[in-house]
């Protein structure tokens, strides 16, 4: 479904090189749900930015679905790729209604000069936000601007579904919510990738959710995949051993500062 | 005095056209483009030269000036989308470009249309019993059929993809929309507009020149700005009727300026200096209300 060959990205700040991403290579099959966690500046979102295409690799290649999609362009590739990110500002458009942000979601390919919003696709809105159960139904004509983090977070992981995306990129999703919202558009979104046999990958820094989440495990660090838990290897696994692991390369990091300095 | 609120209101609607595709760049697209100064002369030259030279028919010449219009506008939008240009210089290049065209295309700096038909003169002979009333008839259908087309349009899948490329872009390309094309593809409409409402007022005003769009996005802006004190909606249909009934306001204020001004010493001339002096002012109003509403939270 997905396969990243070699990925290295090089980023150049000031005069200093940072390399973001050291040599990456991953396969995904069609429905596999992989859990990415690892300290900030590991390269955690800069993968997710180069498999959606916002971000080019400077080496290596991306390939979806048996084609090698390394240079095409990130709206390209929005017809398989979904993505929801940490910022809840990110995923809608604020001076536009809800009704509106469902609208653009639900039509992916050749929008046309139809009426985007009819009284049958206004009646699927009410019942899209019925289910989120967050009261947002009476206020599809609400700008999307006056909703909360929650709330618009919650209506980016439904304008998500809609999309009907093969792979689901989650970056950190429900970092930025409340712990009852964050629950909330977890379980939303864990049934949506579910139900759907979507290909996810989610990035989070809940050791809990890491485990409990999917079918694989990564750990990453400084660019690299350091730990790769297998289903079966993760089941054995607990909080405090992530923990351990986590430790563990801070004072190989440490000692590495000690030498050089 | 009635005639004076009826040419008013005239050139409010025409001029009101201009303002309509102000406001899709500046607050639709979040664009501000400045090609608007070139295109709306462009639709005037365009008109003018077909209509004197060529005997072209004056309604068709008005779908050719919205063609030329929109050339011009998608040319700003490869500048800016696939050269990189910023929006400002992208736009500040094309008015310069096109003043060297227009001029091309009007072979000389001024046009007078007082010796060929125009839709103005169309328009009496058909509707003679209307007397003074059917300009102003004939000039508040067209506007509001533009106005209503472009309500409509915005209502659109296409549109609404629009309105979000302005909003987030970011959010628009992960809808699978290529934004630069839709960036063009607004640039295009409004241009058109302009110089649709260029062609308009030179065959109203009975004559072209190469000089007559200098201020075109300052008085657009005052227009937006003027109707978007008045009335505040963020539905597209009440946000374009403001902007004609600012458009509406601010020519009435002109006209009472340019009659009665002599007695505080105003000119015709000192015009564009009050208009920009008012953009100044309502573009700064928001940002000194929100200084005095942080300076009362720290107190
Ligand atoms: N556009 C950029 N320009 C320069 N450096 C960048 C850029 N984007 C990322 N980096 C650098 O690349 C490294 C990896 O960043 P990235 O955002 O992928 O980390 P992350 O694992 O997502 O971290 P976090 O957990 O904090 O979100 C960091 O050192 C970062 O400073
Ligand atoms: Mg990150």
């Amino acid at each position: 479904m997905l396969k990243l060959e070699h990925i290295r990205k090089a980023f150049r700040s000031g005069r200093d090189i940072v390399l973001a991403l050291a040599g990456i290579d991953l396969a995904l099959d069609r429905g596999d749900f992989i859990t990415v966690i690892g300290s900030n500046g590991a390269g955690k979102t800069t993968l997710l930015n180069i498999i959606a295409g916002t971000v080019l690799p400077t080496v290596g290649r991306v390939i979806v679905k048996d084609r090698d999609v390394t240079t095409l362009p990130a709206y390209r590739r929005a017809q398989w790729i979904g993505r929801i990110t940490q910022d809840p500002l990110a995923g809608t458009a604020p001076m536009m209604t809800i009704a509106e942000n469902l609208a653009l979601a639900s039509k992916r390919a050749h929008r046309s000069l139809r009426l985007a919003i009819t009284r049958r696709t206004r009646r699927e809105m009410v019942e899209q936000m019925l289910s989120l159960g967050m009261d947002l139904e009476h206020r599809l004509d609400d700008p999307v601007s006056l909703l909360s983090g929650g709330e618009r977070q919650a209506l980016t992981v439904t304008m998500a579904t809609l999309a009907r995306p093969e792979i689901m990129l989650l970056d950190e999703h429900t970092a930025a919510l409340d712990p009852a919202n964050a629950t909330k558009v977890s379980l939303l979104t864990q049934e949506f990738v579910e139900r759907m046999g979507v290909t996810t990958i989610m990035v989070t820094h809940n050791m809990e959710h890491a485990l409990a989440l999917g079918n694989r495990l990564l750990m990453m660090n400084k660019g690299e995949v350091v730990y790769d838990f297998s289903e079966e290897e993760k089941k054995s696994l607990r909080v405090i051993d992530l923990v351990d692991l986590f430790s563990k390369q801070h004072i190989v990091d440490d000692e590495l500062l000690l030498e050089t300095s | 005095m009635a005639l004076i609120l009826i040419h008013a209101t005239e050139q409010g609607l025409l001029y009101g056209i201009a303002a309509l595709g102000v406001f899709i760049t500046y607050r639709i697209l979040n664009f501000p483009d400045l090609t608007v100064d070139g295109s709306f002369v462009t639709g005037a030259a365009i008109a003018s030269s077909l209509l004197v030279t060529y005997g072209f028919d004056p309604f068709l010449v008005l779908l050719i000036a919205f063609a030329a219009g929109a050339l011009a506008g998608v040319v700003t939008g490869l500048l800016n989308t696939r050269l990189g240009i910023t929006d400002l210089l992208a736009g500040v290049l094309s008015m310069i470009m096109l003043y060297s065209i227009n001029l091309r295309i009007m072979g000389r700096p001024n046009i007078s249309l007082l010796r060929t038909d125009t839709v103005i003169r169309i328009v009496k002979r058909g509707f003679q019993p209307l007397g003074n009333v059917s300009v102003l008839v004939f000039v508040a259908i067209v506007t509001l059929a533009v106005m209503l087309i472009l309500v409509l349009f915005f209502k659109t899948e296409v549109g609404l993809v629009l309105r979000a490329t302005g909003d987030n872009e970011r959010m628009v390309i992960a809808q699978g929309v290529n934004t630069k094309r839709m960036k063009v593809a607004g640039l295009a409409l409004s241009n058109g507009l302009v110089a649709l409402s260029g062609a308009l007022v030179a065959q109203y005003s009975g004559f072209a020149d190469v000089g007559m769009g200098v201020g075109t996005i300052v008085t657009g802006l005052a227009a937006v700005i003027i109707g978007g004190s008045l009335v505040h909606s963020r539905e597209v249909v009440w946000m374009a009727t403001s902007i004609l009934i600012g458009s509406l306001l601010y020519r009435t204020a002109v006209m009472f300026a340019l009659r009665y001004g002599y007695v505080i010493g105003f000119q015709a001339s000192d015009l564009k200096l009050v208009t920009s002096l008012i953009v100044i002012i309502a573009l700064f109003i928001p940002a000194f209300r929100e200084r005095m509403a942080k300076r009362v939270k720290t107190c």
